[in-house]
């Protein structure tokens, strides 16, 4: 399993085309850093506009490097599912549509072993991107901007978490970002196993992530009572639960407190449930197929 | 019946004369007592009660010149300072070179009697439309102020007094304001849905009072202040 | 000799079509058993069967005498394949294809040993280029030595010459029969090509259709007691008639019209010389051995019955 684990991962670090996703997050987050550090202000301006009336809003120290960091994965974490889809609906797919996949077949390796090997390979993938992502993102930009509270502009609220706060919330963030990434993932893993070229499967990841994201967030009742408590897509944004941060009656912020982690836990329940489905469907589906590519 | 009739006008507006007189002197008294302080600089805790804002306590400084600059400043992180907070600084509300004041009674506050008194700027220029003040006779200190502004609303102060009451310095103030609605843009924030999204939205419709209360912990008074730090 | 592979009333079907119909053969440890079919018989499939890259509708498949089925990883470990054309990692070097497949294989392979694999088939020199550099020659090459970068007892090659030059089919030949003089390899091939299987197989099965045409030993199949030799002239029908009354009368087969004797290829001579001396006109001879005639008549008859010889 482990010869076979380096095997996968050995092969998605050799191929250009993983690599254009880290220079894909390498531009945006750079592009937008740039922006922010010419632009920064007039953008937390235009996001609180309604409260310039009733409040003086410190524009510059809203601009640090935590609240960029936020509004980058706020950003990223929507396009990113393509960036994983790119690898993850190819693992397969890739190598049915590249003939390798049936001499691969006819080593000594259990079709189940070599799925979960396949799917464990794109989950490392994935951290790495997540890596990468958190490095550009945080690290790059709490060194050029500092760090300050964060400000979070929820749509009905406005939250502030002081900035010996913040650093844990990044974290927990990210682990469930990768968690949420290795839903779509395991999303075009399953597509990948049921098709014989990459394109398919990359092409359709991001068609569902698409659809389902727009039913999460029209705010229509039919699907909001229906269908959104179900779709993944409404809680690959659980992510965010760790920056809503709780406050006492007197509207304080309460210091390492979350407003719902119940929620959160939850939503990660079902998101974990969904890994399960996926990549169990893939290896029920893939262990059944006749390779013939 | 006529005679009767002049002498209560005559009575009415001799006394009202006399009272606006009282009045205006009080003011003055409570004018010249603030006029001791030049200058300040004052630490102290802020704590915000806006609907939509969720912040954290902030230790604060606040500093003061005259004769109207005030700046409140969160040395450690970020603090939103509703606009109109430059009036928690009594001497900016009775900066305003003339005005008319008018005497409108006695009341107890917090069992302590104060005599109330409006103040209406002449000058039509002024944001200031009304400032009703709660004046505290014995110490000469305003121990509750209510300003209605053109531009930004009414804001009200309630004031508690200590160590600094020799400087017309308040120990503890209550910043009342009212808030407009905060609502992002849809579709901009992508909310994570925890199911509090539309409590929220609903809370946040029923109050728009906003509330800023600073406990001042120390004064460091006429020392001497940068025009540096207003900036 | 023990049998090695043992197939026993195979067959699948893909929706409508059965590709495979009831397919029995044994392969010998230590064959070069040739697996002949012309495109579509079912020689793929059968394959990707013992492969088990495509599931059995029915039948048993055992190899080392073990099942397929339930014996899978315990029998890869011994076996080396190309299946079709020779895919492997483009975007990988020659030597880090090999290392992989090696590692994968079940059995450690020592650096040693890839760079010998390498020479072997003549790309030690290529070992750091790129595969999406190689020829299709160099690519086929490559892909017998990942088959046998484990030194598996069993080769499975499935149309290994397929796009190659002459020289480069030649290559391959000389590889497998060394193969199995050499190192004792159990080799199955499989081929349309009755000339490669011809010139390397000591037992050849043919299919047709999914069925068994006829299985045997390249000896048997290639005896030439039972040459067949067809001979063209200026009228058959005359020649026909003249011969009725000689003594190659025994030999001569009926087939609609043409001319055609089964007998020993050393006959030959003298049925021209009797030919000539009964004055009829050849135009010209064409001796045939069983298996190309087995093999010609998939192309021309409708439908062959199995037939054992």
């Amino acid at each position: 399993m482990w010869k076979l684990l380096q095997f996968e991962v050995f092969k998605i670090f050799k191929k250009p085309r993983t690599y254009i996703a880290f220079a894909a997050i390498a531009a945006i987050v750079l592009l937008i850093q740039v922006a922010l550090l010419i632009n920064g202000k007039e953008y937390v301006k235009f996001m609180l506009s309604s409260l310039d009336d009733t409040l003086d809003i410190p524009y510059t120290q809203i601009r640090n490097g935590y609240w960029i960091c936020f509004a980058m994965l706020n950003l990223l974490l929507i396009h990113v599912p393509i960036l994983v889809a790119l690898v993850s609906g190819d693992i397969i797919a890739g190598e049915a549509n590249m003939g390798t996949l049936r001499l691969l077949m006819t080593k000594p390796i259990s079709r189940a072993e070599m799925m979960l090997t396949k799917f464990l390979a794109c989950v490392i993938y994935t951290i790495m991107l997540l890596i990468w992502m958190t490095f550009l993102s945080l690290v790059i930009s709490v060194v050029l901007f500092g760090t300050n509270d964060l400000v979070v502009a929820k749509e009905a609220e406005l939250l502030q978490i002081e900035k010996v706060d913040v650093l844990w919330r990044y974290i927990a963030a990210f682990g469930f970002a990768t968690v949420a990434l290795i839903v779509v993932a395991a999303l075009s893993f399953l597509l990948s196993a049921i098709s014989e070229n990459s394109i398919g499967p990359i092409v359709a990841t991001v068609s569902i992530i698409i659809v389902f994201t727009i039913m999460s967030e029209m705010r229509i009742p039919i699907y909001d009572n229906t269908v959104k408590p179900y779709l993944f897509t409404t809680h690959m944004l659980g992510w965010k639960g760790f920056f809503y941060i709780k406050a006492d009656e007197d509207g304080q912020t309460i210091r390492g407190s979350i407003q719902n982690l119940p929620a959160i836990m939850k939503s990660l329940a079902i998101l974990g449930g969904y890994i399960v489905l996926f990549v169990g469907s893939a290896i029920f589906i893939f262990k059944r197929k006749d390779i013939l590519s | 019946m006529r005679k009767f009739i002049f002498l209560i006008i005559f009575i009415f507006q001799s006394s009202f004369y006399t009272f606006a007189q009282d009045v205006n002197s009080l003011v003055q008294k409570v004018k010249e007592k603030l006029a001791l302080v030049n200058d300040y600089e004052a630490s102290g805790r802020m704590k915000t009660n806006v609907v939509f804002l969720k912040v954290p306590i902030a230790t604060v400084k606040i500093y003061f010149k005259k004769p109207n600059r005030l700046k409140i400043k969160n040395e450690k992180g970020i603090s939103f300072i509703p606009k109109g907070a430059i009036t928690i600084n009594m001497n900016n509300i009775l900066s305003v070179s003339s005005f008319t004041a008018i005497d409108a009674g006695l009341v107890k506050l917090d069992n302590i009697s104060v005599r109330v008194v409006k103040l209406l700027p002449q000058d039509d220029t002024s944001d200031v439309v009304l400032s009703t003040l709660y004046i505290d006779e014995t110490n000469l200190v305003i121990r509750k102020a209510r300003t209605t502004t053109k531009d930004n609303g009414t804001f009200e102060l309630d004031m508690s007094y200590g160590k600094y009451t020799e400087y017309g310095l308040p120990d503890k103030v209550i910043f009342t304001f009212n808030t407009k609605d905060y609502k992002m843009p849809k579709g901009v924030t992508f909310d994570f849905d925890d199911g509090d999204a539309q409590k929220k939205a609903e809370e946040n419709m029923k109050n728009r009072k906003g509330k800023v209360e600073i406990d001042y912990t120390q004064y460091s008074i006429n020392k001497g202040l940068s025009d540096a730090v207003f900036k | 000799m023990p049998a090695l592979i043992e197939v026993a009333h195979l067959s699948k079907q893909f929706k409508e079509v059965r590709a495979v119909d009831d397919l029995s053969f044994t392969v010998q440890q230590g064959d070069v058993y040739g697996f002949l079919g012309q495109n579509g018989a079912g020689k793929s499939t059968t394959i990707r069967m013992l492969l088990t890259l495509v599931k059995c509708t029915t039948g048993t498949i055992n190899i080392f005498n073990k099942d397929l089925h339930t014996h899978r990883e315990e029998i890869l470990t011994k076996v080396g394949a190309i299946i079709e054309k020779p895919d492997l990692y483009k975007y990988l070097t020659a030597y880090e294809n090999l290392s992989l497949f090696a590692k994968i294989s079940g059995v450690n392979v020592p650096k040693r040993k890839i760079m010998e694999q390498l020479e072997m088939v003549g790309l030690a020199d290529r070992a750091k280029s790129k595969v999406k550099t190689y020829s299709q020659g160099m690519k086929q090459r490559l892909g017998i030595a990942v088959a046998l970068v484990h030194d598996p007892e069993l080769i499975i090659l499935d149309e290994p010459t397929n796009g190659l030059d002459p020289q480069g089919i030649a290559d391959i030949r000389n590889l497998i029969i060394g193969l199995s003089r050499n190192f004792g390899k159990t080799v199955l091939i499989s081929s349309h090509q009755l000339t490669e299987i011809e010139l390397m197989a000591n037992r050849i099965l043919i299919i047709d259709k999914g069925k068994k045409i006829v299985e045997g030993t390249a000896d048997e199949l290639l005896d030439p007691a039972k040459t067949i030799v067809e001979i063209d002239t200026t009228d058959n029908a005359s020649a026909i008639q003249k011969l009725t009354t000689s003594p190659w009368n025994k030999f001569l087969l009926s087939n609609g019209g043409r001319l055609q004797f089964q007998f020993n290829r050393s006959q030959i001579p003298s049925l021209i010389n009797d030919l000539v001396g009964m004055k009829i006109d050849i135009l010209s001879v064409q001796p045939r051995h069983s298996l190309e005639n087995y093999f010609l008549s998939l192309t021309t008859a409708p439908h062959v019955e199995a037939a054992a010889i």
